[in-house]
């Protein structure tokens, strides 16, 4: 087997080939342990790693280190999410030394949603902070590589001991410039991706010919691709996601499908499951991020249906 | 250019309610450009300030003055005369310009008139988009003339973040073109694809304010 890079149980699962599944836990709006550890207990061995956000749509949250930390301890595997919204370089490295010492390794290097869109919705948000993107998330793929292969800072600086990390990157594979995505990937390999999970898909025609291109450019060898799945809803909240979510193009029959289902939610469970099914089918493809928004007690059900449990032991 | 944009009217009202007279300096040269602080605004807002603040039960005396430009010593010195009149000074220019006059004028209030906010250049009239966000360590030349900085929300480097609108836009803005989008085709025009799939490493920013107020000396000009 080929040498580990921090031999989490999602790389493990990967480099075995079997078909992996990560899950999202966000973290709370507040202090309190027990909402992240009520997730926890829901969705404990149903997957290989669990995501945690870090400050999604820019909105403070639990940071994602402690909550890490607590699904660490509650015997999850966590996938620490690290933005470039809110941190230079310097404070980065910082927090990925202080992350690898409490045992977290696998780390999801992405820009971060700007500042803006915490006053999106219906809070208040910080629109008014000063953003940082020191170094863009391509480059935190490079900040994570260069810790761990050659124990070295960005800066130059040598560090005691390699870092070790399964360095992981997000793809949108259906934002305009199409042509250039896939190129976008390769970058992302290139300055040190491990893995990938992408962008929620609800277009699979559109999407496999994505990984198709990026399977003949032999990315699909080089990083795991996982494709996004979020369980759908309602289908006013597809249509708000296929009008106000960049890079998610909804289907009109999927849409159609949720406005006419008698119970969305088991509508939502069934696309779930099949978009699930359709991507197995899709060569390249190493596994599913599968995310049911501040919703997360209706995952069980999708993964035992999708056939994804249990999962299985390496 | 650099552009400005006027604060709002009651702010200006709170700063010179306390002063009998005060002197609202324009600057003719980027401020105009941009509509903000030439001598047409200098004669729109003395009037107003004048309404706004007799609204408040204040009289305060408006005078006006317009010169060439307000970050430069010879222009400033020409205010000398009217200065000696006034309790305050209202400037209309850039933050540049305001700081010039506080330093040669110290001995009296000089508030800024107007917000500074960028580097920027004129679109279309009556519309002003940023141009460049003097990080001191420019990239046009690999970039395809066309800036990340100043122009990418979060200023990205390497591409496009997923958050291409599918009409080309920003999604922070959606008045705003995606710059990445923007420089991939003209990339492709070119037939340069390729020179975006390099990864850019780490950007140096200490040549900008990152690396403490600029200070740039050059030893050929001094006296």
């Amino acid at each position: 087997m080929k040498k580990m890079n921090a031999g989490t149980r999602l790389e493990r699962v990967v480099a075995a080939g079997h078909f992996a599944l990560t899950v999202e836990i966000g973290p709370p709006r507040g202090a309190n342990p027990e909402s992240v550890l009520k997730k926890a207990a829901l969705l404990k061995g149903l997957a290989d790693g669990y995501n945690v956000t870090d400050n999604q749509t820019a909105v403070v949250r639990m940071s994602s280190i402690a909550s890490a930390k607590i699904l660490l301890d509650a015997g999850l595997e966590p996938v620490m999410q690290m933005t470039c919204r809110d941190r230079n370089r310097i404070a980065i490295q910082s927090d990925l030394l202080g992350a690898s010492a409490f045992g977290i390794k696998n780390c999801l290097c992405l820009s971060g949603d700007h500042q803006k869109a915490s006053a999106a919705g219906k809070l208040k948000g910080h629109p008014g902070a000063k953003n940082v993107f020191d170094i863009d998330s391509v480059q935190l793929l490079a900040v994570l590589k260069g810790l761990r292969d050659e124990a070295v800072q960005e800066g130059g600086d040598s560090v005691d001991q390699a870092v070790p990390f399964f360095i992981g990157a997000a793809w949108t594979p259906l934002s305009p410039p199409l042509e250039f995505r896939v190129h976008r990937l390769a970058k992302k390999a290139a300055a040190g991706a491990d893995f990938i999970q992408t962008q929620a898909v609800y277009d699979i025609a559109a999407f496999a010919r994505q990984v198709a291109k990026a399977r003949e450019m032999g990315l699909t060898d080089r990083v795991a691709v996982l494709g996004g799945v979020i369980v759908p809803r309602s289908a006013k909240m597809l249509q708000y996601m296929n009008q106000s979510v960049p890079g998610v193009t909804v289907p009109d029959q999927i849409v159609k499908r949720m406005a006419d289902a008698p119970s969305p939610k088991q509508e939502g469970i069934r696309i779930a499951v099949e978009l699930i099914q359709a991507m197995r089918e899709i060569k390249g493809l190493k596994g599913v991020h599968l995310q049911a928004i501040e919703a997360e007690e209706i995952l069980p059900e999708i993964i035992k249906a999708a056939g994804l449990s249990p999962r299985p032991s390496v | 250019m650099i552009i400005a944009e006027w604060k709002p009217i009651p702010e200006l009202v709170s700063m010179l309610k306390g002063h009998k007279s005060v002197l609202l300096v324009g600057c003719a040269t980027c401020v105009a450009e941009c509509a903000a602080g030439g001598e047409r605004e200098v004669e729109t807002l003395a009037p107003l300030l004048r309404m706004a603040l007799k609204t408040e039960g204040v009289s305060v005396e408006i005078k006006r003055k317009t010169i060439e430009r307000q970050c430069e010593w010879e222009f400033v010195e020409a205010l000398a005369g009217e200065i000696e009149e006034v309790d305050a000074v209202l400037s209309i220019a850039c933050g540049i310009g305001v700081q010039a006059l506080s330093e040669r004028f110290a001995h009296l209030p000089v508030y800024p008139g107007v917000n500074t906010t960028s580097l920027a250049i004129r679109e279309q009239p009556g519309l002003w988009t940023a141009r460049c966000a003097a990080c001191g360590d420019c990239v046009l030349g690999e970039t395809f003339g066309l800036c990340p900085v100043a122009r990418c929300a979060k200023s990205l480097m390497n591409g496009p973040c997923g958050g291409t609108r599918h009409n080309g836009m920003c999604e922070v803005d959606e008045n705003v073109e995606c710059v990445w989008n923007l420089i991939y085709e003209r990339a492709k025009a070119r037939g340069e694809l390729q020179k975006l799939y390099e990864v850019r490493r780490a950007k140096n920013w200490s040549n900008s304010a990152h690396g403490g107020p600029k200070r740039m000396l050059r030893e050929d000009l001094r006296p």
